[in-house]
């Protein structure tokens, strides 16, 4: 899979000017990087222009909000009111205060799948590096907010299943069902995207004048799709972690 | 005449675009171990045409069923189409799987070198 990358513009340019210091900070670490001229891979900087752009965009978009909504406060509005309709649906009234997680991850995913159709930029997201984060983070929020809205042996309890006599069938099962959620969050989000991409490169190699244009029109939907169905799945794992309670009182 | 005229410039740009397809090259060099490297073919492409034979038929079973519910029923059309985007992803992603090990086996021509 060597011969089908190269080098882009931005990841050059973003490179030339900040390859050298953070050379020396890895040097420092102890990490020898394997290209020395070029030592943030271009995934990284990436994601970092897409989390640039959205605090840039969003921060300055939500300035000055009045009680009338103008234009752009009606769209920054609808966007809130989706991620607010999802989790109000699937984990009740609770739900709004998980909103800063899902909404970033929701966002972040979202314009990541996009940028790989912006010529001069690739998606993070095609890289296995970045999806797998995605859904450790996903991962460790939701364990973390069950232990905060159970107790911890509460939560751990719950793992065992509502009959005790089957605790040591069912703990392995359930251990590895939840390992399980990870591993296909980050695999399905990589390799819709991945693939998607790859379609996208071979089309243009072959014939690159306007063939590519309806597997990129392809590519928009299943950049949202994908976006929507990560954003409804880490939903179901807080709701199934968190949800609980309210069945026992 | 105003047709033909038409249907020449779109010619001309038809084969324009399709200029590409004249650049092919030659095939590669014999491999050492040249057994394993076609039978990584076959089985790569019988991994994926299996794969996308048996989801698509079952995102087929689904999309009907799903259009049977919202005949019979068209006040729950918003539930069953979101229960139907749901269900569509969860089986495209065991598809996913499949495709992901095929383009590993295809992309590293295993017994291609040594």
């Amino acid at each position: 899979m060597e011969a089908l990358e190269h080098s882009l513009f931005t990841v050059e340019l973003f490179n030339r000017i900040f390859g050298k210091p953070v050379l020396a900070f890895l040097g420092l670490v102890g990490i020898e990087p394997k290209h020395p001229e070029s030592p943030i891979p271009d995934y990284v900087v990436m994601c970092i222009f897409v989390a640039v752009f959205l605090i840039v965009t969003l921060g300055l978009a939500s300035r000055r909000l009045t009680l009338v909504p103008s234009r752009r406060q009606t769209v920054l509005e609808l966007v809130v009111q989706m991620f607010e309709g999802i989790l109000t649906d699937i984990i009740g009234s609770q739900g709004k205060r998980y909103l800063p997680m899902i909404g970033t991850v929701g966002l972040f995913i979202f314009s990541a799948n996009m940028l790989g159709l912006v010529p001069g930029f690739m998606s993070p997201t095609s890289k296995l590096n970045v999806t797998a984060g995605c859904a450790l983070t996903v991962f460790v929020y939701y364990h973390w907010q069950g232990m905060k809205a159970q107790g911890v042996l509460k939560y751990l309890k719950h793992f065992t299943g509502p009959i005790p006599a089957l605790a040591p069938l069912l703990l392995p099962i359930e251990i590895i069902s939840h390992f399980s959620r990870p591993v296909s969050l980050s695999l399905r989000l990589f390799g819709n995207i991945f693939a998607e991409e790859l379609l996208i490169v071979v089309i243009a190699s072959i014939v690159p004048f306007v063939l590519p244009l309806p597997f990129m029109a392809v590519a928009i939907f299943t950049a949202t799709i994908q976006a929507f169905v990560f954003v409804l799945l880490a939903t179901i794992y807080i709701a199934g972690a968190v949800a609980h309670e309210e069945e026992h009182s | 005449m105003k047709k033909l005229k038409g249907l020449g410039i779109l010619l001309f740009f038809v084969l324009v675009a399709s200029s590409p397809l004249l650049a092919q090259e030659e095939a590669a060099v014999n491999p050492i171990r040249a057994n394993l490297y076609k039978l990584s073919i076959i089985v790569g492409g019988a991994i994926i045409t299996l794969a996308v034979a048996a989801g698509a038929f079952c995102q087929a079973k689904s999309i009907s069923s799903a259009c049977e519910g919202i005949s019979r029923n068209p006040g729950a059309g918003p539930h069953i189409r979101f229960l139907l985007i749901f269900g569509l992803v969860l089986i495209e992603t065991l598809v996913i799987y499949a495709l992901l090990i095929t383009i590993i086996i295809i992309l590293i021509q295993w017994g291609n070198w040594a």
